[in-house]
């Protein structure tokens, strides 16, 4: 190539400048040997074309997708360690279905099933289901009732919640409703008293629809690091004038009870009605990404920290080993350590062996296992055994 | 929470209590002596508020 042209453009008036750098080396500047545009801010890299060693990834950059991003477990309802609950009425808060969402209600005598359902979008398994079967369709003042989600305090500590540096989050989900129209979600800061509300809209009924919702940080108000209750999410279903009758407070802030679930459609009006949710995925920062599928395995595992089943035992011995007012004493290890000390309960065929009366308490309890003590009525040193019982333990929120 | 019949449960070991038992929602459970126990916490909150008592242990 022996010559150089530069060409101005027929019909523009800018002026081309090529400057030199402020250098007194000789540089030389060898131009492709092909037909094209060198690339600019606008133009397209061909992925091909990368080759040789990346640069190392700065991890300022990666915020929001660093480590496990999903903050609900069971957010695909996989796991459902209670099977199908009838519940509703005069109960106002139900551990039902799909572990770790439980429902909750005011004053309505609506009631429901709750239970995991094969009804699901594309990518799922399986959705948690609401199925009306008394409705209550003339809503009083005080009518409420919704699905929700909670968390540990020791779960949200990323968050930076109450610091000038609070993050938002993302609420992404599938759901498909009965009613068209306005729905509320609700996220109430249990240790400081302050909510902030959001409304989505369902355009089809009965219809899958994906849904995100962004939650700002709030500067106000840590979450306690502790085990306990510290943020819960609110699906509302139903909701009374109690909760609507002011502006929706779509910013956080101390709670006002007019203000919290305005425009909420009544899904309890019927008993046709049934509501669904699934791929439920809180996420920090302001954008949804594609769902993190975890395995089942994982899922059980992070879900027996709040509630375990024994399933049906077949034969749990009891020793009796001390005289005189002894009982038969048995120390029941649990699956997994559990959040708090559970509650203890024992239903089903329980059957009981030889002089092995109906297991009367459980005693010491702790969240790595409990001591069974069976009242007995033989001899020292003897063996008995309790058969074909549950026994439920339940540290849930 | 509609809590009846709560009563100490006393260990024949420790002669302690260290739980107690209820039927709550219909339910007879037995229930720790811990704070983080949210059927223990409502507990404690009834019988603050005067709606329940809970009887001693045999």
């Amino acid at each position: 190539m022996a010559k150089i042209k530069l060409q101005g453009n027929a019909s523009g008036t800018g002026v081309l400048t090529v400057t030199a750098p402020n250098t007194s080396t000789d540089r030389t500047i060898t131009l492709p040997d092909s037909t094209g545009t060198i690339l600019d801010n606008t133009s397209t890299l061909d992925a091909t074309k990368l080759s040789g060693t990346l640069p190392a990834l700065n991890g300022s950059s990666l915020t929001g997708i660093a480590g496990r991003k999903n903050m609900v477990i069971n957010g695909a309802m996989q796991i459902n360690q209670r099977g199908t609950t009838a519940t509703g009425g005069s109960t106002a808060l139900h551990y039902g279905a799909c572990d770790r969402w439980r429902m909750y209600q005011e004053n309505t005598s609506a009631a429901y099933t709750l239970s995991q359902d094969s009804n699901s979008p594309d990518g799922f398994g399986s959705s948690y289901k609401v199925d009306v079967t008394t409705a209550d369709s003339t809503l009083d003042a005080t009518d409420r009732v919704d699905l929700l989600y909670r968390f540990e305090g020791n779960e949200l500590q990323h968050l930076k919640k109450g610091t000038a540096s609070a993050e938002s989050v993302t609420l992404s989900f599938w759901v498909s409703s009965p009613k068209t129209g306005t729905h509320i979600i609700e996220f109430y800061d249990n240790d400081n008293s302050r909510a902030i509300h959001k409304a989505y809209t369902i355009s089809a009924a009965n219809t899958w629809e994906h849904k995100t919702i962004l939650i700002e940080g709030d500067t106000t108000g840590a979450f306690d690091n502790d085990n306990n209750l510290s943020l819960q999410f609110n699906f509302w279903l139903m909701a009374g004038s109690n909760f609507t009758s002011g502006t929706l407070d779509t910013s956080w802030g101390s709670v006002t009870t007019a203000n919290r679930a305005v425009g909420q459609v009544n899904v309890m009006d019927s008993t046709s009605n049934n509501f669904y949710l699934t791929g439920v995925q809180l996420e920090l920062g302001s954008t949804a990404t594609d769902f993190e599928h975890r395995s089942f395995g994982e899922e059980l595992a992070a879900c027996k920290r709040y509630y375990q089943s024994s399933g049906t035992m077949q034969y749990l011995s009891v020793v009796r080993w001390q005289g005189g007012v002894g009982n038969g004493l048995q120390w029941y290890q649990f699956q997994n350590e559990m959040r708090a000390a559970p509650t203890m309960s024992i239903s089903g065929g329980w059957t009981t062996g030889s002089k092995f009366t109906t297991p009367s308490q459980w005693d010491v309890i702790t969240t790595k296992g409990a001591q069974l003590e069976g009242n007995v009525s033989q001899g020292l040193s003897e063996i008995f055994y309790a058969h074909d019982g549950t026994i439920y333990m339940d540290a849930e929120l | 929470m509609i809590i009846t019949n709560a009563k100490w449960n006393r260990g024949s070991i420790s002669g302690e209590t260290s739980s107690l038992k209820a039927t709550i929602d219909g339910s007879e459970l037995n229930i720790p002596m811990d704070t983080a126990n949210r059927h223990y916490a409502e507990i404690l909150k009834q019988v603050a508020d005067g709606d329940i008592t809970i009887a001693e242990a045999d």
